[in-house]
């Protein structure tokens, strides 16, 4: 079980700000709590200010072909908008972010486990509900579950012709991330300030 | 002495590096330091170095700047977190050690304790940031410390021949955004590339010394081109290695082709990092041949 919260709302409006978006919610899955109330409430005020180019809700967007389907429906709307906001949990997030190869790809939710028994979702990407969504600065691959070491600043110098040196046959996750960032234009993000993981995600104790 | 100091002064900065010994009889690895290392600036000490566990760097240390010499204090993130981390760097302080290596560190699964559960709760630029806020007199949970904060040069790897170099200058300025002082790079065999690099990294103004390694053989060579990280030792001087056996075992060759290294590269840089892996011996020799 898990629970997706919306990022602090200054974060998601700041992530808009001067763009134009198309907004994908998920609400398909039983084990995810997902924030409905909070989230309509903000995409109407996104909405209101003209820069919104299409809202869908579906379901399992972490299953790619289910996914594809639902976007090949709105192709043109997506194409006219400059990001892409995701309200899900991480596997959704990186499911369409890999799909919108060269499109803008941003998190608008933090994913954090409830204890309990595990969905089962078609998992073709992995989070590790971390509680601090880092897709946003890491072009949409999660470095929790891509990194060998789950880096959060940039990769560890271990990565030998691109390959993670702690596994051969698995591809350097901060390599994805760093191709993925230019293919976007999005390097500036690794100027962000200094990440420093917070362990204390459950509820009692995170912030 | 922090190693900082000599940067600022405008020297060459020269350093070499020691790895404690898989047990707790010292006395070889400091006879060692006083012999051949005593006349540079500092001498790094390893930190279970390639995850394989050792005596520890902080009493290495320790030792080594009870005979005299300046220690610097590698501090991996693989094996403690963040409390024992900035614990560590306390101790350090306590014992005069002032000159700080901060890396994430290698793997578990690459040493001799596969087993071991790989902490990385911090990575080096988060470290960085850590020894920066005790030095402000705050510790990462944001307490305040008694009495007068500590004070590290705070040094960082950047691995200048890496097939991904321009994601090693991001994390390079990253690093540098975190407070790093200086830096000391992966081994280079191709002078070219870490020319090309330093033309890049001299706009963050942080002095780099030159990662050096004395080739010890053909067979090494070829086994860093297969295994280690950002090292391409080019093919003409593996024939280089090969071509005289007893010239190379007597470590000549290795020397002259690492003197070689140092002399094309030194304009472009603010010093050199000797890993000598067991060949300390030779550092003073390699030194003489580089002109330094
Ligand atoms: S960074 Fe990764 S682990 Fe953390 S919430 Fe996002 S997808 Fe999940
Ligand atoms: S090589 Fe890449 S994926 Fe592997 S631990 Fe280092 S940064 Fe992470």
């Amino acid at each position: 079980m898990l629970i997706t919260q919306l990022k602090a709302k200054e974060t998601i409006v700041s992530l808009a700000a001067g763009k134009k978006v198309f907004i994908i919610n998920c609400h398909g899955c039983k084990e995810v709590h997902f924030p409905e109330a909070e989230a309509d409430e903000l995409e109407k005020e996104l909405a209101k200010a003209g820069n919104v180019t299409g809202i869908i809700t579906t379901d399992y967007i972490c299953n790619p072909d289910n996914m594809k389907l639902r976007l090949e429906a709105h192709k043109s709307e997506i194409d006219a908008a400059d990001a892409v906001l995701v309200l899900s949990c991480g596997v959704g997030v990186q499911t369409v972010a890999a799909y919108l190869e060269d499109k803008k790809v941003y998190a608008a939710c933090d994913t954090y486990p409830l204890p309990g028994f595990q969905g089962v979702t078609p998992l073709e990407y992995n989070c590790d509900q971390c509680g601090e969504c880092y897709l946003n600065l890491t072009g949409g691959i999660c470095p929790i579950t891509a990194c060998s070491k789950s880096l959060v600043n940039g990769q560890c110098g271990g990565a030998k012709n691109g390959r993670c040196e702690v596994d051969g046959d698995m591809e350097c996750g901060w390599e994805r991330i760093y191709r993925r960032l230019a293919q976007v234009g999005r390097l500036d993000a690794l100027k962000c300030p200094t990440q420093v993981r917070n362990f204390a995600t459950d509820d009692a104790t995170s912030k | 002495m922090k190693i900082t100091e000599a940067f600022e002064r405008g020297e060459f900065v020269v350093t070499a590096e020691v790895g404690p010994p898989k047990g707790f009889h010292i006395e070889h690895v400091l006879e060692e330091a006083k012999t051949y290392l005593s006349g540079i600036t500092a001498v790094n000490v390893t930190d279970n170095q390639s995850s394989v566990m050792r005596l520890g760097s902080l009493a290495t240390c320790k030792a080594l700047k009870d005979e005299g010499l300046t220690p610097i204090f590698q501090l991996t993130c693989r094996d403690r977190n963040r409390i024992a981390l900035q614990s560590d760097l306390l101790s350090a302080a306590m014992f005069g050690i002032e000159n700080l290596l901060l890396l994430t560190g290698d793997h578990t699964k690459l040493g001799d304790h596969k087993a071991a559960k790989p902490v990385f709760d911090l990575d080096s630029v988060s470290l960085i940031h850590t020894v920066k806020q005790l030095e402000s007199g705050v510790d990462l949970g944001g307490n305040e410390l008694v009495g007068e904060p500590p004070k590290f040069a705070k040094g960082a790897v950047v691995s200048p021949c890496s097939d991904s170099v321009d994601a090693q200058l991001a994390k390079m300025e990253r690093k540098v955004a975190a407070g790093c002082d200086y830096f000391q790079t992966q081994a280079v065999f191709e002078p070219e590339k870490f020319i090309q690099f330093m033309e890049k990294a001299k706009q963050f103004g942080k002095p780099v010394q030159v990662g050096i390694i004395i080739p010890k053989s053909a067979g090494m060579a070829k086994f860093m081109n297969n295994n280690v990280a950002g090292i391409h030792v080019p093919d003409e001087m593996i024939e280089e290695l090969k071509a005289d056996k007893e010239k190379t075992k007597a470590g000549i060759t290795g020397v002259e082709i690492a003197a070689r290294i140092i002399k094309e590269c030194k304009p472009y840089c603010q010093g050199v990092h000797i890993m000598a892996l067991g060949w300390e011996s030779k550092v003073p020799d390699l030194l003489k041949a580089a002109g330094i």
